[in-house]
């Protein structure tokens, strides 16, 4: 098992991505924390891991929330005793919208969960990593914080803060042996695709710009995750590791 | 097994990087063929994977030659009846020498072994992994990334490796063929050895120190990190992954 012995917490684990993540670190026996603002969401993800013989606590929290991630951090430190791993992959996504009809709240709250959510996890984590000698941390960035695409400038602009603050915090942090990386996704398919207005027609659009021709899934995602937390890649610090089926190219 | 019945073939794989990732290979499950120009280096990375209970040839090729990498992938099938990995581990140092100071033949050199063997090895293994999909994994340099004075040659061939992942990439996924490469920092490996002038082998301390500055984790690269690297590229694990430069390098990069 590639993660024995490790305790990760995961935000955005309720669904997606982080769902999948969460799934495969259990199989590869760590310890899971896994945090959604959907609550009940995080706690069927839970059930899934235990089902399975898995270890997992559920925790509700909003990342754009100082007392809400300091509660995360808290609640998994009560549950396991330590943190390892550090995955903040909760993201805020949008509608395509022209900028100049894009509200002001929009921005901000975009703004809040893909890049202040980020800082804020850090913050509290990094004193607990720090002091047990060592960790991991990974941000989901997108694609499109490289390659963006019409219509979706404050996400490709916070992803792609995320993505600086990823090496930013990875010079940082490497003396206090913390590795930060990031993944870039494409276009994956998740339950919040339909809620972006993404067609079957639109899709087809979509596809047609991902050289392997097709869509992420969660689990490519997932096992992107896996080679950045386990120790196969300890020389690995402040990449952004493409899931995209070259897509960025 | 991470690669049960698959056949790879890497190039370079006498020792350093290639043998650390033809032996990791065979441990989860490849058949691998390992190929260098020192004959006797080759077949010593196939007693190492034998030992261990992995299924292993050696072939003697150069990686210039079009020829003998036609007779690689020849050998490869013959042995094992496909291909499905094929790793452009080969390379060669410049010593550390400022871009006046060298020679034309230096410059071709350097070029040829880091840079167009990857064209070549590609050429003759496309209409074998065609067949059914395959993965080729190309050795870079974070040097293409960063540049260090007088390593112009040396990193001038892996900015060309990398861009040519990223061209190879898009020309060949349609035939399920994915492409990307892995760019280490500094290692001690007998090519890390190779680029050191004398006079910084004989302060093996100073020179430790004068790279180790530069790395933000504080320690140089190892040939099993890069093994786990190209380990990750080559498995399903990686499918949706194709045209990406992995850096394995400390945090060099940034």
């Amino acid at each position: 098992m590639r993660l024995s012995n490790k305790v990760a917490l995961i935000t955005g684990a309720g669904s997606g991505m982080g769902q999948a993540s969460a799934l495969l670190f259990a199989e590869e026996g760590a310890k899971v924390a896994v945090v959604d603002i959907n609550g009940k969401a995080a706690q069927q993800t839970v059930n899934l891991i235990k089902e399975k013989g898995g270890d997992a606590v559920s925790i509700e929290g909003d990342v754009s929330k100082a007392n809400d991630v300091a509660g995360m951090i808290k609640a998994t430190m009560d549950a396991f005793g330590r943190l390892d791993i550090l995955f903040n992959n909760a993201g805020y996504p949008m509608v395509p919208t022209p900028l100049i009809d894009v509200e002001e709240e929009l921005w901000d709250k975009i703004m809040d969960v893909n890049v202040k959510g980020i800082f804020l996890a850090c913050k509290y984590a990094v004193p607990i990593m720090r002091q047990q000698g060592g960790g991991v941390i990974i941000n989901t960035a997108s694609i499109s914080g490289v390659r963006p695409r019409p219509g979706q400038s404050p996400y490709a602009a916070s992803k792609a803060a995320a993505i600086l603050l990823t090496k930013a915090l990875a010079v940082e942090f490497a003396p206090y042996k913390i590795r930060v990386n990031c993944i870039n996704p494409t276009a994956t398919e998740t339950p919040m695709l339909p809620l972006l207005g993404t067609t079957e027609e639109s899709k087809k659009v979509i596809i047609s710009t991902i050289p392997l021709g097709r869509m992420a899934l969660p689990k490519d995602i997932a096992y992107a995750a896996l080679y950045l937390a386990s120790d196969e890649s300890a020389m690995v610090t402040g990449t952004a590791l493409n899931v995209d089926g070259g897509r960025g190219v | 097994m991470k690669l049960k019945g698959k056949v790879a073939l890497i190039t370079g794989s006498g020792s350093g990087f290639g043998r650390a990732t033809a032996v990791l290979f065979a441990k989860e499950g490849a058949k691998v063929v390992v190929v260098d120009k020192n004959q006797d280096a080759a077949g010593e990375t196939v007693d190492i994977i034998k030992r261990g209970g992995g299924e292993a040839i050696s072939v003697k090729a150069d990686v210039t030659n079009a020829n003998d990498c036609e007779a690689m992938i020849k050998a490869a099938v013959d042995a094992f009846g496909k291909l499905d990995i094929l790793h452009n581990n080969a390379g060669i140092a410049q010593v550390i020498t400022p871009l006046a100071d060298i020679d034309e033949q230096t410059w071709d050199r350097l070029l040829n072994v880091n840079l167009k063997s990857v064209f070549l090895c590609s050429k003759a293994a496309i209409p074998v992994l065609k067949k059914q999909g395959g993965v080729i994994i190309n050795t870079s340099s974070i040097g293409a990334v960063r540049a260090r004075p007088g390593a112009g040659a040396y990193a001038v061939a892996k900015a060309g490796v990398t861009h040519l992942t990223r061209i190879l990439a898009i020309e060949l996924a349609p035939l399920k063929i994915r492409v990307n490469s892995i760019s280490p920092v500094y290692s001690e490996t007998p090519l890390g050895m190779d680029l050191l002038p004398d006079h910084m082998k004989k302060d093996m301390e100073a020179t430790r120190k004068a790279f180790l500055s530069t790395i933000p984790i504080g320690r140089m690269a190892v040939p099993e990190d890069i093994a786990n690297a190209a380990l990750f590229l080559a498995m399903d694990d990686s499918s949706m992954i194709t045209g990406i430069d992995l850096p394995v390098d400390g945090g060099r990069g940034i």
